[in-house]
C-alpha cells in the first residue's frame, strides 16, 4: 500500500489503501477540509477538485487514481484566495450557508478554464451538477458570467 | 404542552471561541486580556419604560433577551470591536445582520469588528433558538441598545479624560470627537476606561436617528464570513478537526423504534482503520430528540467507517411502525378528512351557510412528507472525558443542546461546553440534536473525541420529517356568487407526537399556521382538526404547516375564482376584504390563537398589509398581461411568522410537459427591514426550495422504511430548474413598525403559486404535489 499524491503543489506518500476515495484522503488525512462531503455518489457537487485542471468529483475517485496527476482543492486554488471566480462570487454576496459554495467555485473555474467565454446554457450545463440547497443559484449563474466578462 | 418542550434551564458561564483544532485549556477567555468586560448590569425589560421599545416575544421565551452591552462588546486595545453573535448561523446571515445592527448603533468602522460566536449559555446571552425566523424579530431592539450603551460608554469615557461636558462630545467612526476642539480618540484608546464602567440605564442611552445609520437598511454589508467560505476555510461541523479525534458513522434502525435483536462486528472490525464498534440505545417516536440508537462504527478516518459499516451483521427486530406505508395512510387521511373532527374554529354557523348555499365546492390537497436534505448533513465533535463534555456542532439551538447532552450524560450543564460552528443549512433539521447525543454516546464510551457524521442516506431515511397532510376546503357559495360558508379539514400527524408518542391532534402552534388564523373575509367559518396517530419522526421544517395550509387554501381560491369566473388575485383580493385587525374571540378561535409567541398589539393579523403585498407582486409581474402559449400566470400569498409575503410566478411548460420558469416577483412586508440584501437572498433560496417542494419533494414509506435515500431518488431543484431571477419587493417602513419574520415566510407562498401559474398555462390543476408526479403537458 501507499500512495504518492500531489495536491496544491505538494508530494504527498500516504499509507492508504488505493481505493479510498480522494474526499476522505483530503478531509481526513491531510486536514484539507475546503472540500466538501455532500452524497458520495457524484450527484451533487460539493466534493469537486481539480484533477490536471478538470473537475472531478472526489468522493467517487480512488485515490490510486490520481497517484502522481496534479489535485487542485479549493485550498490551492489561488494562494491569495484572488482567483476571479472566487472574486466574483464575493462581489456578487452568492453564499447563504457557504457549505456547496467550494464546489461551486471549483466547479466554475474548470468551466473558465476550459472555455473562458461560455454562453448562458453552457454555464447551466457546467454547474448543472452542483447542488445548492440554499437555492443561490440566480447569483451563481451571474457570478460565472462576471468572472467570464468582468460584468 | 408547549411550556413543557420549550423549556430551558440551567446555568453556566462559558465563553465563546469558535475551535479548529484548539483545545479545550486554550479556550478560555472571550477576547485577549486588555478587553473590557464582566461588569455587569442587568436590565431588567420591566425597569424601562423608554418609549421607544415594543414589546416583543423573545422577552417571554426561555432566557428571554439580554440587554446587557457588556455582555455582547468588548473593545480591545488596538480599537477592534469584538462583538458576539449567539444566534446560529445557517445561511439566513443572522451571524452578520445582528452584530450589524450593534456596529451601527456603536458607530463603529465594520472593517476593525471582530464577530466571535457564542457557545451554548442563554443566562448569559438570552435565548438562543435560532428557529421561527426571530433573530432578527426579537433581538433588533435589544442589539440597537447595546450598541448604543456601549456608544454612550465611549462617549462619557472621552468626556472624562478631556474633562468636558459629554454634551460636547460625539461618537463618529471608530473615534470619540471632542467637538469644540476637532481633538479625538480612538475607540481602541478609550477600552481601557469601559472595563469598570457600569452599563447606563435605558433612559440615558439615546438610540440614533434612523437617517444615520451607516449599515442598517443599506443592504451594503456583506456576510461576514463571505472570503472564509470562498477560500475554503469556513468552518463547519464537518471540518471541526481536533488532536486525536476519531471519525464515526452509525447503523441506525430501518424503521424507527426498531431494535437490535443481535449482531455480529467481526467482519467490521476486521477492516483496516476501524477500531471499535460501539452500541447505541434505541428510542421511540416521543422520545424527543433521543438518538435511533444502532451500533456506531469507530474508525481512523470516515471511509474506513463507512466500510466497517457495510460489513456489519445486524438482525433488527423491526417494531410496531414497520406498518407504516404512506399510500395506506393518503387514504385512511382523505378519509378522515372527509368526516367530522376537532373544532378548532367555529366563526358564525357553518351547517346554516351550506344548507342555504347555491353552489357547493370541494377539494383536497395532499404535501407529502419532506427531508430537509441541508447540503451539511448532520454532524457533531463530541469529547468526553472525566465528567466533562465539549461538543462542537452545527445546532439551531446550542443552548437546548447543552442540556440534552448533560442529562444524557447524567453531568450538570455546568460540565458542558457546546461550541456552535457555521450549519451549512439549517432548516430546523438542526433544531434536533440527536447527532449530538450519539456523538457524545460514543466519546464517552471510547473515552476519546469523535466526529459522528451522517451520510446523505442516514440524513434522508432517519430525519425528523417534514410532516405529511391532507387539507380539505369546502366552500359554500350563494346565488349572488359570493362566499358564503368556508370549511377546512385538516389532517397531518403533529409534531407534538416527537415529544408524546400518543399525540394525534395538532397543537396550537400548528393550528396557528394558516388554519385557524386564517383571514378571509367570510362569515361563516369552521376549522376542524381529525386525529392521526405518527409512524415517523416529525419534526419542524422551514415555515412547518404553513407549507399544506397555504398550499390548500391559496390553490382552492384560484380554483373558485375560476369556477365563478372572476380573475384569481382580484377574487383573492375579494376575499381578504377591506382592511382590518383580525379579533380572534369574533372569529370564533376555540383556544388562545398562537400568533408566532407576539401578542396581537404589536402584530396584528392586518388584512390591508396582506392585501398590499398581492397588488405589489401582482404589478411587478404585470397580472393580465398577455403571455406567449404555454406560459400562464399564477399568484399566492401568505402571512407566516408575522409577515406577509405574496409570490407571483410565471411558468412556461414545454410540449413535454417539463416548466420553467422564466421569473419570480415577490413582496414581502417585514415591518423594518435591517438589512435588505439578506432578505432578498432569503427570498430568493425561499423560491428555490418552495420550487423542490413543488416539483420534486416525495419522500415515501413502505414497511415503516423510507423509500429514498439520496440525491438521485430524492431530487432537489438545480440550476437549470431555478428561476430565472427572483425580484424581491420590499415593503418600506420605518423602525416603528416592528421587524417581522424573514428566514421561513418566503416558502409557503411559491408552490401554490406556481401550481396557480401551471393551471394557467395549461388548463391541469395539481392538487396533490409533488408536481414532477403529474403530466403536465397542456391539455
Ligand atoms: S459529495 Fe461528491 S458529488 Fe456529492
Ligand atoms: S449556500 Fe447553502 S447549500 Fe449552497
Amino acid at each position: 500500500m501507499g500512495v504518492r499524491l500531489i495536491v496544491n503543489g505538494h508530494e504527498h506518500d500516504l499509507d492508504v489503501p488505493p481505493e479510498m476515495p480522494l474526499l476522505w484522503v483530503l478531509r481526513d488525512v491531510l486536514g484539507l477540509t475546503g472540500t466538501k462531503y455532500g452524497c458520495g455518489i457524484a450527484a451533487c457537487g460539493a466534493c469537486t477538485v481539480h484533477v490536471d485542471g478538470r473537475a472531478e468529483r472526489s468522493c467517487v475517485l480512488e485515490v490510486g487514481s490520481v497517484a502522481g496527476k496534479r489535485v487542485t482543492t479549493i485550498e490551492g486554488l489561488d494562494p491569495a484566495g484572488e482567483h476571479p471566480v472566487q472574486r466574483a462570487w464575493r462581489e456578487m454576496n452568492v453564499p447563504q450557508c457557504g457549505f456547496c459554495q467550494t464546489g461551486q467555485i471549483m466547479q466554475a473555474a474548470a468551466l473558465l478554464a476550459e472555455n473562458p467565454k461560455p454562453s448562458d446554457e453552457d454555464i447551466v450545463q457546467a454547474l448543472d451538477g452542483n447542488i445548492c440547497r440554499c437555492g443561490c443559484y440566480e447569483r451563481i449563474h451571474a457570478a460565472v458570467r462576471l468572472a467570464a466578462t468582468g460584468v | 404542552m408547549l411550556s413543557a418542550i420549550l423549556a430551558r434551564n440551567g446555568h453556566s458561564r462559558s465563553l465563546p471561541l469558535l475551535a479548529n483544532v484548539s483545545r479545550r485549556d486554550l479556550l478560555r477567555g472571550t477576547v485577549s486580556a486588555g478587553a473590557f468586560v464582566l461588569a455587569a448590569r442587568f436590565l431588567p425589560p420591566e425597569a424601562a419604560q423608554a418609549a421607544t421599545f415594543y414589546r416583543v416575544g423573545g422577552e417571554d421565551m426561555p432566557n428571554g433577551l439580554v440587554y446587557d452591552p457588556h455582555v455582547f462588546v468588548a473593545i480591545e486595545p488596538d480599537g477592534t470591536v469584538v462583538i458576539v453573535a449567539h444566534r446560529s448561523e445557517m445561511g439566513q446571515g443572522a451571524r452578520t445582520s445582528l452584530p450589524m445592527v450593534v456596529a451601527d448603533e456603536l458607530e463603529a468602522d465594520w472593517s476593525r469588528v471582530r464577530i466571535v460566536q457564542a457557545p451554548g449559555d442563554e443566562p448569559r446571552y438570552g435565548n438562543q433558538d435560532t428557529d421561527g425566523s426571530r433573530s432578527m424579530r426579537h433581538h433588533i431592539q435589544s442589539m440597537r441598545h447595546i450598541g448604543a450603551s456601549v456608544r454612550h460608554m465611549l462617549e462619557q469615557a472621552a468626556a472624562q479624560r478631556w474633562q468636558v461636558p459629554k454634551s460636547e462630545v460625539r461618537a463618529e467612526l471608530h473615534k470619540v470627537v471632542h467637538r469644540p476642539t476637532g481633538r479625538s480618540l480612538d475607540y481602541g484608546e478609550l477600552a481601557q476606561d469601559l472595563k469598570a464602567m457600569p452599563a447606563p440605564s435605558r433612559e440615558e442611552v439615546q438610540w440614533k436617528d434612523p437617517k444615520d445609520f451607516r449599515y442598517i437598511g443599506t443592504g451594503k454589508i456583506a456576510i461576514y464570513d463571505l472570503r472564509d467560505i470562498t477560500v475554503g476555510k469556513a468552518i463547519y461541523a464537518h471540518d471541526v478537526r481536533v488532536p486525536g479525534m476519531k471519525f464515526a458513522v452509525v447503523a441506525r434502525p430501518p424503521v424507527v423504534g426498531a431494535r437490535i435483536r443481535s449482531y455480529d462486528a467481526s467482519r467490521a472490525l476486521a477492516v483496516p482503520g476501524v477500531e471499535r464498534v460501539v452500541e447505541i440505545p434505541g428510542s421511540d417516536i416521543g422520545a424527543k430528540f433521543a438518538p435511533l440508537g444502532g451500533l456506531a462504527v469507530v474508525a481512523s478516518n470516515t471511509w474506513a467507517a463507512l466500510k466497517g459499516r457495510e460489513a456489519l451483521a445486524i438482525d433488527w427486530d423491526r417494531g410496531p411502525h414497520a406498518v407504516y406505508d404512506s399510500a395506506e395512510y393518503e387514504k385512511r387521511m382523505r378519509e378522515l378528512a372527509r368526516k367530522p373532527g376537532k373544532v378548532v374554529r367555529d366563526q358564525g354557523n357553518i351547517e346554516e351557510a351550506f344548507a342555504r348555499a347555491a353552489k357547493v365546492f370541494a377539494a383536497e390537497y395532499y404535501v407529502p412528507h419532506h427531508a430537509h436534505v441541508t447540503m451539511e448533513t448532520p454532524a457533531a465533535v463530541a469529547d468526553v472525558r472525566d465528567g466533562r463534555a465539549e461538543i462542537w456542532a452545527s445546532v439551531q439551538s446550542p443552548w437546548g443542546t447543552r442540556q440534552d447532552v448533560a442529562k444524557l450524560l447524567g453531568v450538570s450543564a455546568d460540565d458542558v461546553t457546546v461550541h456552535v460552528t457555521l450549519l451549512g443549512g439549517g432548516f430546523g433539521r438542526k433544531s434536533k440534536c440527536d447527532y449530538v447525543l450519539e456523538a457524545a454516546l460514543v466519546s464517552r464510551e471510547i473515552g476519546a473525541p469523535v466526529q459522528v457524521l451522517w451520510t446523505r442516506e442516514d440524513d434522508i431515511r432517519h430525519g425528523f420529517y417534514h410532516t405529511v397532510s391532507l387539507e380539505r376546503l369546502e366552500a359554500a357559495i350563494d346565488s349572488d356568487g359570493r362566499v358564503i360558508g368556508w370549511r377546512h379539514r385538516s389532517v397531518a400527524p403533529t409534531i407534538l407526537s416527537t415529544f408524546d408518542a400518543s399525540a394525534q391532534h395538532q397543537f396550537d402552534i400548528e393550528l396557528g399556521m394558516g388554519l385557524v388564523d386564517n383571514p378571509f373575509d367570510i362569515p361563516n367559518m369552521r376549522m376542524e382538526n381529525p386525529p392521526i396517530e405518527a409512524h415517523v419522526r416529525i419534526g419542524w421544517f422551514r415555515s412547518v404547516s404553513n407549507i399544506p395550509r397555504a398550499f390548500a387554501i391559496q390553490s382552492f381560491v384560484a380554483e373558485l375564482a375560476h369556477e365563478l369566473g372572476k380573475d384569481p388575485k382580484d377574487f383573492l383580493l375579494e376575499l381578504i376584504g377591506p382592511p382590518r385587525h383580525i379579533d380572534p374571540v369574533a372569529a370564533g378561535i376555540q383556544d388562545k390563537l398562537w400568533n408566532y409567541g407576539e401578542s396581537l398589539d404589536v402584530y396584528p393579523i392586518d388584512t390591508g398589509r396582506l392585501a398590499h403585498v398581492v397588488r405589489v407582486a401582482a404589478e411587478a409581474i404585470g397580472w393580465g398581461r398577455k403571455l406567449p402559449p404555454g406560459h400562464g400566470l399564477g399568484i399566492a400569498v401568505h402571512r407566516s411568522f408575522v409577515t406577509y409575503v405574496a409570490t407571483a410566478v410565471e411558468v412556461a411548460v414545454d410540449e413535454k410537459g417539463r416548466i420553467s420558469i422564466p421569473v419570480v416577483h415577490t413582496a414581502i412586508d417585514c415591518g423594518f427591514c435591517a438589512n435588505p440584501e439578506r432578505v432578498k437572498s432569503q427570498i430568493e433560496g425561499a423560491a428555490v426550495q418552495g420550487l423542490t417542494l413543488a416539483l420534486y419533494g416525495n419522500l415515501t414509506f413502505a414497511n415503516g422504511e423510507a423509500q429514498q435515500s439520496n440525491y438521485h431518488d430524492y431530487p432537489v431543484a438545480r440550476l437549470s430548474d431555478a428561476p430565472k431571477v427572483v425580484h424581491t419587493h420590499i415593503v418600506p417602513h420605518p423602525f416603528e413598525v416592528p421587524a417581522s419574520g424573514v428566514g421561513e415566510p418566503g416558502v409557503p407562498p411559491f408552490a401554490p403559486a406556481l401550481a396557480n401559474a401551471v393551471f394557467a398555462a395549461t388548463g391541469k390543476r395539481i392538487r396533490d404535489l409533488p408536481l414532477a408526479k403529474h403530466d403536465l403537458r397542456r391539455i
